[in-house]
């Protein structure tokens, strides 16, 4: 069983979104993503300073498997992103939820942080649960 | 309920990703598809390929039933042990599949893809009409193969005797049995290495004890993206009963002569060459970022279309490669799309790696 982090919020799309004090939210992909699709060999995240809307395409993976969209949980400006992917994306193999962070945004509508699209970790691991089976 | 290979307990044990292939619940890998890559590639790594289907051909007949059976021609098989890579043609042409047939002491040993068993075995049986021949599945054998520069003499160590005698002796294209193995110098992945057919109930402890010394276990992951970067043809893929044997890069497995050699396919492979305009199979090159994938589109420099039939990113050359069926006037660039961007690729002749290199230019 991969591992859900209680603490994060996720999408149904296996993103992950930990909210900040300071109004901002750093995304990933979920354990249990990084595990189905293998072994990662590029990250293409959003480019600083563009805009990115909550359940749209923000970036991609490619896995030696296969390509996968990356949806923004949240709306709003992106204020950085992990340089680090271009040259080791197997980070987020090894360390999704840590090392393996994909992209800082800077909420413009806190109050997106209530929408039934993002799931609480209880939920999500339902959802995943449901997929497995 | 899928089948399961006698060493499915063993990969569950070592870790195993299982997904269905073929009707088999298959290790995809067993945990990083990329590392069993490198161990091939570079040391030794071991793949479990008992789904693929073993066939003897027995009788007096077997030598003229494969000379018409296979569009490659077994009297090409100069010794015993000697094996030959073919395409097994419709009449029209098209590949039912690909197989490689071993010269034995008096008889032949087929070995065909597992997803086209049912109606391989069905072809073949059909095709024995007139002819003094047997076609015998033989599900009482494991298959393994074990890949890589140090894969030889790795089994050879482990088995020692009279087997080791015989590996370090093989040449490559020959395989040989010893005391109930059947062991090959053949394999699916550009590096040196051996096939071994053996008996079910030796597998698992064989297998144990390959990876004691130091083999890496490969699932079949690993195993498509080492063929493709060594340039060779998945079936279902590459070709199928749909495509011409000319136009997936397997003209070289066509004996044409003797002409009076009669195969299935012949007459419609003729028409097809003097027909021309055939497409090609050719190998793509994304240097920059990116990976190809199967089905994506091909634009040539003149605006004409193809379709990549088999696309990954290359563990050893750490960028995307792809094989393309293409117009034939196909240059050395082109372009693909990719999520609706053209993106230029060279157009080069496979293989990509051989023996841990680039080779492609």
């Amino acid at each position: 069983m991969s591992e859900i982090r209680p603490e994060l919020k996720y999408l149904a799309s296996h993103e992950w979104l930990r909210v900040e004090s300071d109004g901002t939210a750093f995304v990933g992909i979920s354990d249990h993503a990084q595990e189905s699709m293998g072994d990662l060999v590029f990250v293409e995240t959003p480019e600083v300073g563009s805009t990115v809307s909550a359940g749209e395409e923000a970036g991609v993976v490619e896995s030696v498997k296969a390509a996968s969209d990356i949806y923004a949980p949240v709306s709003g400006e992106v204020v950085a992103i992990n340089e680090e992917l271009e040259e080791a994306p197997e980070a987020v193999n090894n360390d999704p939820y840590g090392d393996g962070w994909m992209f800082q945004i800077k909420l413009s509508d806190p109050a997106e942080l209530e929408s039934i699209e993002l799931l609480s970790a209880d939920d999500y691991v339902a959802k995943v649960e449901e997929e497995e089976h | 309920m899928a089948n399961k290979t006698v060493l499915f307990d063993k990969h569950v044990e070592a870790g195993a990703k299982i997904v269905d292939f073929g009707g088999w619940d298959m290790p995809i890998n067993y945990g990083s598809q990329i590392e069993e890559h490198n161990a091939v590639r570079q040391n030794a790594g071991v793949f479990d390929v008992s789904h693929m289907t073993v066939v003897d051909i027995t009788g007096d007949d077997s030598q003229i039933y494969l000379q018409k059976l296979l569009a490659n021609d077994v009297a090409r098989l100069k010794e015993d042990g000697k094996a030959l890579y073919s395409g097994m043609l419709k009449e029209d042409g098209g590949v039912i599949d690909d197989l490689i047939v071993y010269r034995m002491d008096g008889w032949y040993r087929v070995v065909v893809n597992c997803s086209t068993r049912e109606k391989d075995l069905a072809w073949m049986v059909k095709q024995t009409e007139g002819f003094s021949v047997d076609v015998n599945e033989r599900p009482e054998f494991a298959m393994m193969a074990v890949q890589g520069p140090n894969a030889r003499e790795k089994v050879a160590e482990l088995l020692g005797g009279e087997q080791a005698e015989l590996i370090r002796g093989l040449k490559i294209f020959q395989g040989k049995e010893s005391s109930g193995w059947f062991i090959a110098r053949t394999g699916y992945t550009g590096e040196d290495g051996l096939e071994i057919v053996l008996p079910n109930d030796a597998a698992p402890a064989f297998w144990q004890q390959l990876l004691d010394a130091g083999v890496v276990a490969c699932g079949l992951g690993a195993r498509d993206t080492l063929r493709l970067e060594a340039g060779m043809n998945l079936y279902g893929s590459d070709m199928d009963e749909s495509i011409s044997p000319l136009a997936a890069g397997m003209g070289w497995t066509i004996a044409w002569e003797p002409e009076d050699r009669d195969f299935l396919g012949r007459k419609a492979l003729e028409a097809q060459k003097a027909a021309g305009g055939l497409p090609k199979l050719v190998g793509l090159v994304l240097e920059t970022r990116g990976v190809l994938r199967g089905h994506q589109k091909v634009v040539a420099e003149d605006g004409s279309e193809g379709e990549i039939t088999s696309g990954t990113f290359s563990p050893t050359l750490g960028y995307s490669i792809a094989l393309a069926r293409v117009p034939k006037s196909t240059g050395d660039t082109a372009h693909v799309e990719i999520r609706g961007k053209l993106h230029a690729v060279k157009v080069v002749r496979p293989p990509f790696v051989r023996n841990g290199e680039r080779v492609y230019k």
